[in-house]
């Protein structure tokens, strides 16, 4: 459905997207994780066809986006959610929508139902009439989602929709988010939020100008390599600490009565580590595993490469 | 081109326009003190014993004026059509729109060309019918309308506003305040201003050639105006060297 060979934008000296390529399904969610300046937005309005590329190729459900008449077929089918909402303060909300479903040809019929449906599932219905300067910046970034889709589009092309929300709002945002994922729409979804992206997306990939990784949230939690074991201790001594040291571990890190150990292979190392504790006359109470997660696949990846 | 497209923008910039207070007044307050202080001036020039043949060359250098009042006119509400995209960080969305650049241009300059074509059209209405009130009795004939004042409401006065709204277009790309736009565009418009000047002090006088040959510069720039902010009106330009 989105599809991407290769694509290149540069800004004079400055390459903010190399070389990106990646293929998302008809369906799919689909979050683009970067850190500032990493070039998400670059990528979306080269996607959306709003900037050139300078090389490569990009295709919308087939379309060229550097065509100049598949560019008018991707906007129709594409809504679009960015950075900054750009609504008219000066207009009522109904009026805002009402103005993007006459570009987006929609007709009176298919505007008035949209118009009505997204407020009022959005929570806005009862505020339709009145002007959006007064809006707070929860109420403005729903109205710009509902703009977004009051055409009925194939793909969405979020851009960081709970950026600068409070955690009500960017709550609701999210769940609406989940909703439209349910109806089988395609979503692009730009964020530097991790925990959003894991409970959102079927696939991510992981950007800083070039992109470092791709793939499910669980196989880039997978990636990393980053067995820890916890053991809690009921006191910690430094005999148990030389009992630990002539094991020759990797890394072997204290907080209070907690050790935290890398450990390569778990299911025979654990054993060997809790003997060597009870040896030196410790007591064990728990020992648990601390899994990889997608923050630590992230850093490994942001960082890494750079 | 979908001409509909363009009058889907330019009917949501008029509802804009009519929310903002301040725009309203610029547009109508600065043409109706015109239509009628000008002929309030005209007829204490009649009352204090003026020749005819002075009050004739004042009542042409005020309907030359009109071609001044077009771009101070238009320039004031394509900054705000404009500008108000730019500030308000809407373009991104519009463009988003299957609208094409063209279209969207158009809808800009018809947003501004129309209000300012109407108030124009009004004020000057006004205008002719009070000065002839005025003078009728000095002149001895009805002095308006005439073929110098219909060469200016019909050709030069659209000619400068286009001017006007194509200036503000590229201005719009590199500013981001209306006033500083205001200004940075009446720059253009003092070589016009000077005209004004010498046809108020008599140095020339207002006939059908010298209408034709400002008609000719103002097209002249429009023309070389038009290649340069549609070159700037593109949405990659926009979205990426618009500052
Ligand atoms: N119009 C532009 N001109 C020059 N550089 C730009 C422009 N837009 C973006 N950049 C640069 O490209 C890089 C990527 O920006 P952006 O796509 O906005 O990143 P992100 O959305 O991931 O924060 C940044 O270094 C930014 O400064
Ligand atoms: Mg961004």
């Amino acid at each position: 459905m989105i599809d991407a060979e290769n694509l290149t934008r540069k800004f004079g000296d400055l390459t903010a997207v190399d070389k990106l390529t990646f293929h998302i399904k008809e369906g799919e969610v689909f979050g683009f994780l970067g850190p500032n300046g990493a070039g998400k937005t670059t990528t979306m309005r080269i996607l959306a066809c709003l900037i050139s590329k300078t090389n490569g190729e990009a295709r919308i459900a087939g379309y060229d986006v550097s065509d100049e008449a598949d560019s008018l077929k991707i906007r129709k089918i594409v809504g679009l959610l960015p950075e900054n909402v750009g609504l008219y303060d000066d207009l009522t909300a109904y009026k805002n929508l009402d103005f993007y479903g006459k570009l987006y040809e929609c007709s009176e019929t298919q505007r008035k139902e949209n118009i009505e449906h997204f407020l009022r599932l959005l929570g806005l219905w009862d505020k339709r009439e009145v002007l959006v300067g007064t809006f707070s910046k929860g109420m403005k970034q729903k109205l710009a989602i509902a703009r977004a889709l009051i055409h009925d589009p194939e793909i969405l092309f979020l851009d960081e929709p709970t950026a600068n929300l409070d955690p009500e709002s960017s709550k609701t945002v999210r769940d609406f988010i989940l909703d439209l994922k349910k109806e089988k729409k395609t979503i692009f979804l730009n964020t530097h939020n991790l925990d959003e992206a894991h409970r959102i997306c079927d696939k991510i990939g992981i950007f800083n100008t070039k992109l470092m990784a791709i793939g499910s949230p669980e196989e880039l939690e997978g990636s990393v390599w980053s067995n820890k074991t916890i053991i809690q201790l009921e006191q910690m001594n430094d005999k148990i600490l030389k009992a630990l040291n002539d094991l020759s571990l990797n890394n072997i890190r204290t907080d209070n009565n907690k050790l935290i150990i890398d450990v390569m292979n778990p299911e025979k190392e654990n054993p060997i580590i809790v003997e060597a504790i009870v040896g030196a006359g410790g007591h064990v109470q728990y020992v648990t595993r601390l899994s990889p997660t997608l923050e630590d696949a992230y850093l490994k990846f942001v960082r890494g490469n750079k | 081109m979908k001409l509909w497209k363009s009058w889907v923008i330019a009917t949501k910039d008029f509802s804009i326009f009519r929310k903002k207070k301040r725009i309203l007044y610029t547009l109508i307050i600065l043409p109706l003190l015109i239509s009628i202080g000008l002929p309030i001036i005209i007829s204490f020039m009649t009352q204090i014993d003026n020749p005819t043949t002075e009050i004739i060359s004042l009542l042409n250098a005020f309907s030359y004026f009109y071609i001044i009042l077009a771009f101070i006119q238009s320039s004031t509400l394509a900054s705000y059509s404009i500008l108000g995209e730019k500030i308000e960080q809407s373009l991104e969305p519009l463009l988003a729109t299957p609208t094409t650049d063209s279209e969207l241009l158009f809808g800009k300059t018809i947003a501004s060309f129309l209000p300012c074509i109407g108030v124009i059209y009004a004020s000057s209405i006004i205008f002719m019918i009070l000065s002839d009130a005025v003078t009728y009795n000095t002149i001895g004939y009805l002095f308006f309308p005439n073929l110098s004042i219909a060469f200016i409401l019909l050709l030069a006065v659209p000619l400068s506003s286009i001017l006007s709204i194509q200036l503000s277009v590229i201005i719009s790309s590199r500013v981001n305040d209306v006033r500083t736009a205001n200004q940075l565009g009446s720059l253009l418009f003092i070589p016009f201003i000077g005209v004004y000047l010498l046809l108020v002090t008599n140095v020339i006088s207002l006939n059908i050639i010298n209408l034709f040959v400002i008609s000719i510069v103002l097209f002249l720039i429009d023309a070389v105006l038009f290649y340069i902010s549609k070159a700037i009106f593109r949405r990659d330009e926009i979205l990426t060297k618009w500052k």
